[in-house]
């Protein structure tokens, strides 16, 4: 049952409920680091790596701190705190311990702390806590989800960069050139991602 | 003299500055609340008071926050204000902060509010800094309301909930109608633009309070080549 509600989990965060392209979460990035694909891998990469490491932290730190101390109203304050302060930690840690690393990932750091598919994700785990009811939602859970919607964030970068590189060559009306017909672009990608509604649930039927 | 200036800080944001449509800030908002008119303007009011109130703060304690910390301190400043108006929004709406949910704590991360902080208030006194929030709130609500207003009269026949049409166009209300009425938003913008004789900025990092910091990603509203140029046009290649 734990396999397979983990599973589930995982799949989720990256088809159904994908971060980009179903909840709107990080679209600036999304928009315009896609344009070439080892850039769409690297930010994904960085963002999925913040993803883990800040629902590692705020997880606990809000259902062992701020919850049981009635607190819960400065979830806001503390977890965007969290972030930056967390960012600001990895970069310095890369850059001091691991320069190769840092001179992929760490161009794309700064960025993050004011990307809202961070702070999105860190809050929905929460959410969910509550509002699953067909197995308990645990930590091990949270940090799935985070995987998943950071991986889920990789797939939707490296298709929609694919997509970005066959419009190129296209001659497309003046008017839509430029971010207009990336946003129409995006609308079909985002309608491929609709044909999963409901695949996890029949997949893997839970409770 | 004073007063027209001060009567411009207001209205560039409505119009010629529109965050949304022209500077194309705070997209995640933008695409995610406005399924229908009501939510868009929940949203933006929202959105508005925060601006004017952390516009206000980050400009009178412009000369007391160090240069190197600002960013954290611009962020606090705002999520300070968000949970305020978080707060009042459960008390006296809950069913808006219901139908926001998550959106309405993520006004802290909206590129709009830190972007003007760090291109208006940190460098303007106090009166003009709550006039130029508010014309920026003003215009991003009303980017918002036509967005929503168009959402929910294609894709559930109604208008402010009240039913007018029979055809109901779901995809309107799910996300990719979001991106495509904001595509087509943004180049109906783009040819008015271009009949005025300006040049459309439709850039999606141009406006950005990041830009500087990210300019290494090679975003496509900055020109700095990277040095490991001819690699990357290498793997360009590949992909086309």
């Amino acid at each position: 049952m734990l396999i397979k509600s983990l599973v589930a989990v995982f799949l989720a965060a990256i088809l159904t409920e994908n971060y980009v392209l179903c909840k709107f979460l990080g679209i600036c990035p999304f928009l315009g680091v896609s344009k070439k694909l080892n850039t769409a891998v690297g930010m994904s990469v960085a963002v999925t790596f913040v993803m883990v490491l800040a629902t590692a932290v705020t997880f606990p730190i809000y259902t062992y701190l701020l919850l049981p101390n009635g607190l819960d109203y400065l979830q806001t304050i503390i977890f965007i705190l969290i972030i930056a302060g967390l960012v600001q930690l990895v970069e310095t840690v890369l850059k001091k311990y691991i320069p190769s690393l840092y001179k992929s990932l760490g161009v794309y750091l700064p960025l993050i702390t004011t990307n809202c598919c961070i702070l999105g994700v860190t809050m929905l785990v929460l959410q969910k806590v509550t509002t699953t009811t067909a197995y308990t939602y645990t930590y091990g859970h949270a940090l799935i989800n985070a995987l998943g919607a950071g991986i889920g964030f990789l797939v939707a970068m490296v298709m929609f960069a694919g997509v970005r590189g066959k419009m190129e060559n296209c001659d497309i009306p003046k008017s839509l050139q430029g971010l207009p017909i990336t946003l129409v672009a995006a609308s079909l990608v985002s309608l491929s991602f609709l044909g999963f509604a409901g695949f996890v649930d029949k997949l893997i039927p839970l409770g | 003299m004073a007063e027209k200036s001060l009567f411009r800080e207001f209205t560039k944001g409505i119009v010629k500055e529109n965050p949304v449509l022209c500077l194309v800030l705070g997209t995640c908002p933008t695409l995610a609340v406005t399924t229908s008119a009501s939510n868009a303007i929940g949203m933006g009011i929202a959105a508005t008071a925060v601006l004017v109130c952390s516009n206000a703060v980050i400009s009178l304690l412009r000369k007391v926050i160090p240069d190197k910390v600002r960013i954290p301190a611009y962020i606090t400043i705002i999520a300070g204000f968000v949970t305020i108006v978080q707060m009042l929004v459960k008390a006296f709406s809950p069913a808006i902060n219901d139908s926001l949910g998550i959106y309405l704590p993520l006004i802290v991360v909206n590129c709009i509010i830190l972007g003007r902080a760090e291109m208006y208030a940190s460098k303007n006194p106090v009166l003009p800094s709550i006039l130029d929030g508010l014309g920026m709130g003003v215009g991003f609500t009303a980017a918002l309301l036509l967005m929503g207003m168009i959402r929910e009269f294609l894709g559930s026949g109604s208008l402010f909930g009240v039913q007018i049409m029979p055809i109901q166009i779901l995809i309107f209300i799910l996300p990719p109608g979001g991106f495509f009425v904001f595509g087509m938003l943004i180049a109906l913008a783009n040819k008015l633009n271009t009949k005025a004789g300006k040049t459309p900025v439709n850039k999606p990092c141009a406006g950005c309070p990041m830009k500087d910091k990210c300019s290494q990603t090679e975003c496509e509203g900055t020109k700095t080549a990277l040095s490991d140029n001819a690699d990357d046009n290498g793997k360009e290649a590949a992909v086309c």
